[in-house]
């Protein structure tokens, strides 16, 4: 790598908060070959994408570059004045962004913004050329090159497709480096595959240095090369792929891989204690001190240097000796198997269907769920799992067939079925930003199916809320907060108390993990997983995530456009499925051992 | 996710308290302290003016319309009263009757705008359509039928401009409301069978404070032009009494022998709408300030 000379060089770069000069990002430093694509791996708040969008020159509102240097060949980015930096970008430097239906203009046909480009930067000498390179394009990112798809408006695309657009765009000008801010994180895992592959082929074909910046380190296993990783805005660990997966020197990098769940061999996730410290609030020696289970004295009062550990192997960590030889245990316990189905079933699904107005997107669904079994409900983005989860719920109302609980079937709104019924059966939401109002304290919103169902007096409502927090891992302390003031990790926690206060014998969590960090999605599997085997709680866990399931569930029902293709032990459907949807899935999803055995070979 | 894309300092964090720091932020704006300073002088020369007037408004203290009167500050009017003091008495009707049709304006809308929202059904068609009616006639037409029908009595007036204040109400309420229903927070409240009146008040309600806020200032605005157009028409309570819509109609005929009859209460209507207008417009930017930190919900 060293013989090649690099397409860009970051050099000490510092990034501060505007006004208080509080650091963002500090000391940043790595380089990226031509035709190398470099991954740049962080939580959330990390800065990784702070540092992505350093190498246009840009920094977002609030954010200020205060320092250090971005060369790439011979021009020094953060030189340039403000009219030279943006010829520079999408011309030499050019970016994908994470989301590419809000990137794309809705009220554009694809074809013109494409034309955009190439025109803002004079490429090519007339239009003609320009068409052209637009079908080269095309072509190249494996998309039809007619004009009768580049007529189509935005929307008319799938979202492979569109940031499929997105890669046109970024390449269209043979831009020398190009940043990739998790540009497949909203992407089915098949479509993140397809995108991955057409990402890697484009930069080795063409020469152009990438950064991929994302919180994914599957991902980035199976794309990059070399890995960066960031924590509290230094990278702290940087080096070849493989290596960082099998030997990693820094203790972050261990506990966010053994976070990660595995295709293959189910244990238990380890999550991380604690947070990253926030900007200003960062220790004065090593910012991962705090929740390191190596830490010593010295870790407190300074701040590692970032230093050679192995042949172009950087770790910012004083005893990365010992990090290293104390790999962390990979062979957790699986979730024990359920006994079977002796038992009667907790919940039973007889011939389901729902729909949308006129559309059905659920077609003859039968389940049961055992008492104490958790079963997955896997499936990409379509496939009908949430409708699935909201119908048993309540929460779907178009929906017909026969759901029961313990025998007793059930109405298809929740306000329509008896109290009781309605305290059993809990739901966790999605998204954590979206399922806590605002506007009501953690208290309030905790509290309030205890006041709905008035099974407690209300003298005991204040003990039985910090009970319920500590169960989930707060402190009692949260109940006087709003929920903006939680990370997403405590608000899931808030969601799932929330729940649990009802003292439910089902519980269906929808996705819980998917707006959440590795480590903090974790974290909170272990506590699911802690609580259905302590409370004897049935679960359904929908996911679209493979590995997870793993890690939590006895069971998995495998869903494609609203059917259940396979149902089994998760060893049996995992290992050795029978259907050739699952098959496909499992072959597409990204996973550090597949990752480590393609790095190897 | 684009969650945390917003730099958190403890500035921002410290807006992020969602209650009370709204006003407070606001207040931070120059134009909303303009606006207040602006609302309260108004406010004050209506509710003390009437204890400061140095005549009894309806005496006559000298030659109709003429500017310089001895022992008045603004000369007389068309019949020979005191500017001053019937400016300073004139304004009290005007700003109880904007503020009372107002809040009823308000509570109206909002309730219709909630219902809609949240039932997304017939009933939403059904409401939104009634309002769609009231809001194809211009809001002084219909109170002037109103007011013509009955008679200008305040409950008349009140009622009418209350009413023709709803339906603009209810668009924004609706508007505001319908994001917040598709939200988690609502399903989970509906998951565990909240009460529906308890779901419309307790959890969407204090989510669309804001706007609502920006749409009380402006309705409050136009409410007390529509008022002060009205008594300019002739429809006092009291045709007697001093008012500073009427005022205007009554002393625009000498407008260039006596100009300080229309340009008092001009300037403090002039004054008052562009103060309420200031600080709703400040309450909308805190708002949208307050709701970027708030990021990707």
């Amino acid at each position: 790598m060293t013989t090649v000379k690099p397409a860009i060089v970051v050099d000490n770069l510092r990034i501060v908060v505007e006004g208080s000069g509080q650091d963002i990002v500090n000391d940043v430093s790595f380089s990226i070959a031509p035709g190398e694509v470099l991954g740049l791996v962080g939580e959330s708040g990390s800065g990784k994408t702070t540092v992505g969008l350093a190498l246009l020159g840009h920094s977002r509102r609030g954010a200020m570059i205060k320092s250090g240097s971005v060369r790439v060949g011979d021009i020094e980015v953060l030189q340039l004045n403000a009219g030279e930096r943006q010829r520079l970008r999408g011309r030499v430097v050019s970016y994908v962004p994470q989301d590419p239906a809000s990137a794309l203009n809705p009220a554009l046909r694809i074809g013109t913004q494409l034309r955009e480009v190439l025109e803002a930067h004079n490429f090519g000498k007339n239009a003609e050329e320009r068409r052209a390179r637009i079908a080269e394009m095309m072509r190249e990112v494996a998309l039809p090159d007619n004009s009768r798809f580049l007529r189509n408006y935005p929307h008319e695309l799938s979202g492979g497709q569109q940031q499929r657009i997105g890669l046109a765009i970024a390449f269209a000008c043979r831009p020398r480096v190009i940043v990739l801010d998790e540009p497949t994180t909203g992407l089915d895992v098949t479509t993140q595959a397809h995108v991955l592959d057409t990402v890697r082929d484009l930069a080795a074909a063409h020469g152009v240095a990438a950064l991929y910046v994302s919180h994914d380190l599957a991902v980035v296993g199976t794309l990059a090369e070399r890995v960066a990783v960031m924590y509290a805005g230094r990278i702290i660990e940087l080096g070849p792929a493989a290596e960082m997966f099998r030997a990693s020197c820094h203790p972050y990098t261990q506990r966010l891989i053994v976070a990660i769940p595995h295709l293959t061999g189910g244990r238990e996730l380890v999550g991380i204690a604690g947070h990253a410290p926030s900007p200003g609030r960062r220790p004065s020696g090593c910012a991962f001190e705090p929740r390191c289970t190596f830490a010593i004295a010295q870790c407190r009062d300074e701040m590692p240097a970032l230093r050679a550990i192995a042949d172009v192997h950087d770790v910012r960590c004083i005893r990365a000796e010992e990090v290293r030889s104390h790999a962390p245990t990979r062979s957790g316990e699986m979730p024990r198997a359920s006994t079977g189905t002796v038992l009667q079933p907790v919940l039973s699904l007889q011939g389901v269907h729902a729909g949308y107005r006129r559309q059905t997107v659920l077609h003859d669904i039968n389940l049961e769920i055992a008492p104490r079994e958790c079963l997955a409900l896997v499936g990409e983005s379509g496939s009908g799992k949430t409708t699935l989860a909201r119908s048993i719920a309540g929460l779907h109302s178009d929906r017909w067939g026969v759901i029961t609980y313990k025998g007793t079937p059930l109405a298809n709104v929740a306000r329509a079925r008896p109290r009781d019924i309605r305290r059993s059966i809990q739901y966790v939401f999605q998204n954590p930003y979206g399922s806590l109002n605002p506007r009501r304290t953690i208290r309030q919103i905790v509290s309030q199916p205890l006041e709905v169902f008035g099974t407690v007096k209300k003298d005991q409502i204040d003990r039985r809320v910090a009970e319920m927090l500590e169960r989930v891992s707060l402190t009692a302390g949260y109940a006087n907060r709003f929920p903006d003031q939680l990370s997403g990790g405590e608000r899931q926690r808030v969601a799932i108390a929330r729940a649990l206060i009802c003292e439910p014998s089902v519980l269906i969590c929808d996705e819980v993990t998917s707006a959440l960090d590795v480590s903090v999605q974790a974290a909170i599997v272990e506590l699911l997983h802690s609580l259905q085997r302590d409370l004897g709680l049935s679960m359904l866990f929908v996911t679209h995530n493979l590995p997870l399931v793993r890690s939590i569930a006895q069971r998995v029902a495998v869903m494609s456009h609203g059917h259940i293709v396979e149902l089994g032990g998760v060893a049996q459907v995992l290992e050795a499925p029978t259907n050739e949807y699952t098959t496909r899935l499992l072959a597409d999803t990204p996973s550090l051992e597949v990752a480590l055995e393609t790095a190897v070979s | 996710m684009a969650v945390v894309s917003q730099i958190l300092t403890p500035e921002v964090l410290a807006a992020r308290k969602p209650a009370g720091s709204l006003f407070r932020s606001a207040l931070g704006l120059r134009r909303t302290q303009i606006g207040l300073v602006l609302t309260l002088l108004v406010l004050a020369i209506a509710f003390l003016g009437p204890r400061l007037a140095p005549h009894d408004p309806s005496a006559f203290v000298g030659t109709p319309s003429t500017a310089s009167v001895p022992g008045t500050l603004f000369g007389t009017d068309h019949i020979g009263q005191d500017v001053w003091s019937r400016f300073l008495s004139g304004g009290l009707t005007i700003l109880l009757l904007a503020a009372i049709s107002t809040a009823l304006g308000l509570i109206l809308g909002i309730a219709v705008g909630l219902v809609s929202a949240y039932s997304r059904n017939l009933l939403d068609d059904i409401l939104m359509r009634i309002m769609d009616v009231i809001l194809a006639f211009p809001q002084i037409m219909l109170a002037l039928v109103a007011i013509a029908t009955v008679g200008p009595n305040p409950i008349t007036i009140i009622l009418a401009v209350g009413l023709t204040t709803m339906p603009r109400v209810a668009r924004v309420t609706r508007g505001a409301t319908q994001p917040v229903v598709e939200r988690d927070f609502v399903a989970a409240a509906e998951a565990i069978g909240v009460p529906r009146v308890r779901i419309l008040l307790s959890e969407i309600f204090p989510n669309i404070l804001s706007p609502l806020l920006v749409e009380a200032s402006l309705r409050l605005t136009y409410a007390v032009g529509v008022i002060a157009a009205l008594a300019f028409l002739g429809f006092t309570t009291n045709p007697g009494a001093p008012d500073w819509g009427l005022m205007i109609n009554e002393n625009r005929i000498a407008l260039t022998v006596q100009p300080w009859g229309v340009v008092l209460p001009v300037a403090a209507i002039a004054l008052l709408t562009m103060g309420t207008g200031l600080i709703g417009d400040g309450i909308a930017r805190a708002a949208a300030g307050i709701d970027r930190t708030r990021g990707a919900a």
